[in-house]
């Protein structure tokens, strides 16, 4: 079992690369212990900036560094840095163009016993509506390392969403590509897709190899960019597997299967199900016991794909 | 420029920008006239830019945090020759680039602005960039007096002196007036000064709307090594227009054909008379 967070990834990496790259900076909110970055911010303290406890400080700091030529990584609770901040990410990044990564930590329901006040599971809904903003979300820790690697190149605002503990492998090594934008099939199948987005994917895979021993034969998507959307995946997947489940640690409003339906019904409409938290403050507990009790498993997947092939 | 070819500057300009808000029937006329002096000072005396190169790197920065009092601000780039003056008769209009709000589209305008307390943040951030990298450019940051209710402004004072950014000034246009009256009685700022001395900054208090004073502060920055400053800008809103001033309903409101002619017959003379005094030729 990996015991590697994708913060951890995201921290080492960027140590890595900010040897040559000395416009790359990390921000934090007093989080850089909770984002994984001290040891960044011990090894690189001149491109390391606190801001302490000011979500709308760190945005527009941000905005400010990256009008000057930086590449600044904001590293918060994905539970603030989607909402607190929201109009500096709409107005200092997106309207102004800025060249900022905004990297949100601990999102979902990672902060599982917090509550509703530290689940983020609106975040995705919120970035969707920005304009200009591209969203991501890694499915494991290879991935997480590729994605940091592409961030530092990409030029504009991005805000990635990961969460907070280690999480099982998708990919047994980073030697595949990857592109922000462009999703990845990462099981073939035909009668069913099941797409998945972050720490979802290993679960839709879990889903898919159990229905492949009840005789089903289930595809697999990874779509880790939520936005700008791979469109052509998901029409090509409706049309050859006539059914779609999405899978997701967000709120089923705005999130990832609001947007795969909404190409869906306008291209090529099939059955379709929506797994994700309920419009409810969800309920409080380890993530694992969270994503249980609204039936984001396998189990649950492989139930509910046999209720759309059955129809 | 001799202070007295600012003084005419200034008048000429708030004549531009009453001109332009009265053709598109609408605009900030206030606040843009109570800040006419200070982008004045800063933008014929004192900043570091080139209109014919707007991004060269060591350029000074200017955000105007109170981005609603913009028609100020396209009347002198127009001036100044940022982009033609031609296109001063576009404001407003369908489709232009002088919105009612400062845009990054247009050279000389380094970020889009228009929601309240966010000029600062990112003037800090700007500064620190500058601080890291030993680049020699200052970040000039005008916020209003009724935009010091926002909270993000207060989080940004406190990165700002902690980062000692003795690069950074930001300037209050205090004219005691927004949309639903006085400041005092809207939200109450005061003590104003030692709020920001308080959150570790350099305070020097003004007559915004006086160009000896103004010039005077903008030149000796920074007095303390190691703190920003914040320079309190004491001013009229509605300045330059007799009747305008001090009257909260010019926040927004437009000269109707007889104010438009009132107006500039007053800054005409206003002109007429600082020339006369033979200092300007």
């Amino acid at each position: 079992m990996n015991k590697i967070p994708n913060r951890q990834v995201i921290c080492d990496t960027l140590l890595e690369l900010a040897k040559d790259d000395r416009d790359i900076m990390v921000l934090a909110s007093d989080s850089r212990g909770s984002a994984a970055m001290a040891p960044f911010a011990n090894t690189f303290p001149e491109q390391f900036v606190e801001v302490g406890i000011a979500e709308q400080n760190i945005v527009g700091m941000s905005a400010g560094l990256a009008h000057s030529g930086k590449k600044p990584f904001v590293t918060s609770p994905a539970c603030f840095l989607s909402m607190r901040s929201i109009e500096q990410v709409k107005v200092d990044i997106a309207y102004s163009r800025t060249n900022v990564k905004l990297i949100g930590i601990s999102g979902g329901v990672s902060y599982g016993a917090l509550g509703m006040s530290h689940h983020s599971v609106q975040d995705i809904a919120v970035a969707r509506a920005i304009p200009g903003l591209a969203i991501v979300l890694p499915a494991d820790r290879h991935e997480t390392k590729k994605l940091t690697e592409a961030l530092v190149k990409y030029d504009g605002g991005v805000y990635v969403r990961i969460g907070r503990n280690p999480v099982e492998d998708v990919y047994e090594t980073d030697d595949y590509p990857f592109e922000i934008g462009k999703a990845i099939t990462v099981r073939e199948g035909k009668d069913v897709t099941i797409i998945g987005v972050g720490e979802t994917v290993r679960i839709a895979l879990d889903a898919a190899k159990a229905l492949n021993d009840e005789g089903i034969s289930a595809r697999v998507i990874n779509m880790h960019t939520i936005k700008p959307l791979d469109e052509e995946a998901i029409i090509t997947a409706a049309r050859e597997t006539g059914r779609i489940i999405t899978v997701e640690e967000h709120s089923i409003y705005g999130g990832l299967g609001a947007a795969v339906a909404e190409i869906v019904v306008q291209n090529h409409p099939v059955p379709m199900r929506v797994l994700g938290i309920p419009d409810e403050p969800a309920i409080a507990g380890k993530s694992a016991e969270v994503f249980h009790h609204y039936g984001i498993t396998g189990d649950n997947i492989k139930q509910i794909a046999f209720e759309l092939i059955n129809k | 420029m001799e202070i007295q070819e600012l003084k005419v500057k200034a008048a000429q300009i708030r004549m531009d920008l009453l001109t332009i808000i009265h053709r598109a029937k609408t605009g900030h006329t206030g606040g843009s006239l109570s800040n006419t002096d200070i982008l004045t000072a800063l933008y014929y005396e004192i900043m570091n830019v080139d209109p014919s190169n707007p991004k060269w790197d060591d350029r000074d920065r200017f955000i105007a945090s109170k981005g609603h009092s913009v028609e100020s601000l396209w009347c002198i780039l127009a001036d100044r020759g940022f982009f033609p003056k031609e296109e001063l008769e576009t404001y407003s209009q369908f489709g232009t680039r002088l919105i009612g709000h400062p845009n990054n589209k247009v050279p000389g305008i380094e970020m889009n602005t228009g929601a309240l307390g966010h000029g600062l943040p990112i003037s800090v951030g700007m500064a620190l960039a500058a601080k890291r990298d030993d680049r020699p450019y200052r970040v000039f940051c005008l916020m209003g007096d009724g935009e010091q209710a926002e909270g993000s402004n207060w989080e940004a004072a406190m990165a700002g002196s902690h980062y000692k950014l003795d690069n950074l000034i930001g300037i209050i246009d205090r004219n005691r007036l927004q949309i639903s009256g006085s400041t005092e009685e809207v939200m109450g700022l005061e003590p104003l000064e030692e709020k920001w001395t308080a959150f570790g900054w350099n305070v020097v208090s003004i007559n915004g709307n006086n160009m000896e004073e103004l010039l005077k502060a903008f030149r000796s920055v920074p007095e303390v090594a190691g703190k920003p400053t914040l320079i309190m800008a004491n001013t009229t809103k509605g300045k330059g227009v007799s009747f305008a001033e001090n009257v909260p309903a010019w926040h927004h409101h437009v000269p109707n054909d007889k104010e438009l002619e009132l107006a500039l017959t007053e800054l005409k003379a206003t002109i007429e008379e600082l020339t006369q005094k033979g200092q300007v030729h």
